[in-house]
């Protein structure tokens, strides 16, 4: 037999285009599954509510009578969670490069804009779904500290409060996702994450010691510095401005970029 | 069916694949030979939509492989075994591939079956997995979705010599059943067992390609004159086929005869005129490697014999 010759007219394409698209709802899905199904992030997320428990019988047992309103014991348990799910997220991203399952990944799917969409769209019910459950164990250690110490349960975090706290998880786990989509290799993206988390806002203060401009206008740059702002049980307009400028210049502008580096970077 | 039409991607000013075209025939096995290095994973990427060519179009089916609405139920894709996260366990990566092409469950046992990893195996965490059985998952990967055309990148790595016996029993059934299979090796032997056709890559370019029978059987003549160029053309334009060999020497189908004589009416004094041997493809393929190695090139050029400049 000699080499193949085939009649274009008999082997044409076939109509694969018309298959329907993977819907959004099956990557979210898979992008969810992946959170929960490696030894390292079912950790992370089980840490959160572990942590909190702890935080919660902590403060339980041995806070003031003023710490254990339901107020005050939320803001406060929320602390692992703001450290912790930010890490997941950087993990989610990078991780598939450090592991190169992104291979596979947009083999699969090579709109890779709809990977990250669902990969973000994962971690905001992830978030959603944690500071629930960090609202459910405040509320279980309020009514425990109330019965123990045998005083009135307080039940004093307005709904307006309560949604910026979930708003301030979603603005953190949100910058962990930036930076694993930035840097895409699981350690560097990490110290990259802690050191924000930790440098900068011992830097900023030190500035704003010295620097009197900084101090009367690094919110509107410094995230972690307005960020706090959205915590705090009182907030101006004024500082939702604040908290709206620094997180376009530390989250909507640098997401914008580094995802238009991932739609056009070589997978190898 | 894969068209590959003219694809060249670079990487600054150097040239990974250079003005490559070559097509892969349904109900045949492709090989695609070359040294490492050679550009063969980068053309499948830019095949399988993970690299953007600088240049160029490759289609799968007809389409871009990005204008595939659900990439995994038409073609199945394996560029590296060990590009699987370590952390999960293998039937969850399988699970996963499941779900995003929107596959029943059974498919994933049925696959596990197939590739011959054993419930056991597919517990355990792909970390600790051999390369073999990694070989193993990532085909089961590719098959999953019962594709029509399969592209492999060094499928056979790894594997044992039993491995590689039910790697290749499995892609003739899968040929023989009308499907397409790209696959890519630096091993000769082992595209010669394999390969309906082979495609041969060096340095970016194709050096090679044709029916694997033909290309081994090395008919025709073998002939050399300064100007490898100037022979090919006048070859060529008499109406025979002439290709120039990355030694400089021109392999043709012209007799022996014939061949002498076209080069003597072109001007061109001919240095060598035989019989091209058995081995051609297996020399072309190691005269491709050998100016990879670059510390040995020097030492080569001065062991020529006399009077035999490249």
């Amino acid at each position: 037999m000699s080499a193949p010759v085939l009649d274009p007219t008999v082997v044409g394409p076939r109509a694969t285009t018309a298959r329907p698209r993977i819907p959004m709802t099956r990557l979210v899905d898979v992008e969810f599954r992946k959170l929960v199904d490696t030894r390292s992030s079912r950790w992370l997320l089980a840490a959160v509510p572990l942590l909190t428990l702890v935080v919660v019988t902590g403060v339980t047992l041995w806070g003031s009578d003023e710490e254990v309103t339901f107020g005050m014991h939320t803001t406060t348990n929320m602390m692992p969670m703001e450290l912790l799910l930010p890490l997941v997220a950087v993990l989610s991203v990078a991780g598939e490069w450090s592991q190169r399952s992104a291979l596979t990944t947009f083999a699969l799917v090579p709109r890779r804009g709809r990977v990250l969409s669902a990969k973000a769209a994962a971690l905001l019910v992830a978030t959603l779904a944690a500071t629930a459950t960090v609202l459910a164990l405040s509320a279980i250690g309020t009514v425990v500290a109330a019965q123990v110490r045998g005083i009135g349960t307080v039940w004093d975090l307005p709904l307006e409060l309560a949604l910026r706290l979930a708003l301030a998880n979603v603005v953190a786990v949100a910058f962990g996702f930036l930076v694993g989509v930035a840097i895409r290799s699981t350690a560097p993206a990490m110290v990259a994450y802690l050191a924000f988390m930790f440098v900068v806002p011992i830097l900023s203060s030190m500035v704003a010691g010295m620097w009197s401009w900084w101090a009367e206008n690094g919110p509107w740059i410094d995230l972690s510095w307005s960020t706090a702002f959205v915590t705090a049980p009182e907030i101006t307009g004024e500082q939702w401005a604040q908290v709206g400028t620094s997180t376009l210049i530390w989250i909507v502008v640098p997401l914008a970029l580094a995802t238009r580096r991932v739609l056009r970077t070589e997978i190898r | 069916m894969i068209r590959i039409d003219s694809l060249t991607k670079r990487y600054g000013t150097f040239a990974a694949v250079d003005d490559v075209s070559f097509t892969a025939f349904p109900g045949r096995v492709t090989g695609f030979l070359g040294p490492n290095g050679a550009g063969k994973s980068t053309t499948l990427r830019a095949l399988t939509g993970l690299a953007t060519p600088t240049a160029g179009r490759a289609t799968v089916l007809g389409h871009r492989y990005q204008d595939l609405p659900n990439p995994g139920l038409d073609v199945g894709v394996l560029l590296d075994a060990s590009a699987l996260h370590g952390g999960r366990t293998g039937r969850e990566t399988l699970v996963l591939s499941q779900r995003t092409m929107g596959l029943p469950p059974i498919r994933v046992d049925e696959m596990l079956d197939l590739v011959g990893l054993t419930w056991a195996e597919g517990k355990r965490r792909v970390r600790d997995y051999s390369l073999g059985m990694r070989q193993r998952l990532g085909i089961a990967t590719a098959l999953m979705g019962d594709p029509k055309v399969l592209v492999l990148d060094e499928p056979a790595n790894g594997l044992d010599p039993a491995g590689i016996r039910w790697m290749r029993d499995l892609l003739r059934g899968f040929a023989d059943d009308g499907g397409t299979v790209l696959l890519s090796s630096h091993l000769l032997s082992e595209i010669e067992m394999i390969a309906d056709d082979i495609i041969m890559i060096g340095r970016g370019r194709i050096v090679a390609s044709g029916a694997t029978h033909e290309l081994l059987a090395g008919v025709g003549t073998l002939v050399r004159s300064d100007d490898g160029t100037l022979l090919v053309d006048a070859l060529t334009s008499a109406g025979f086929q002439a290709t120039r060999r990355p030694d400089g020497a021109v392999a043709t189908d012209a007799d022996l005869e014939t061949a002498g004589q076209v080069a003597f009416r072109a001007g061109l004094p001919v240095t060598e005129l035989r019989s091209a041997d058995g081995h051609g493809l297996e020399d072309m393929f190691l005269e491709l490697t050998a100016p990879d190695q670059r510390e040995e090139a020097p030492s080569r050029r001065t062991s020529l014999p006399n009077g035999v400049a490249a």
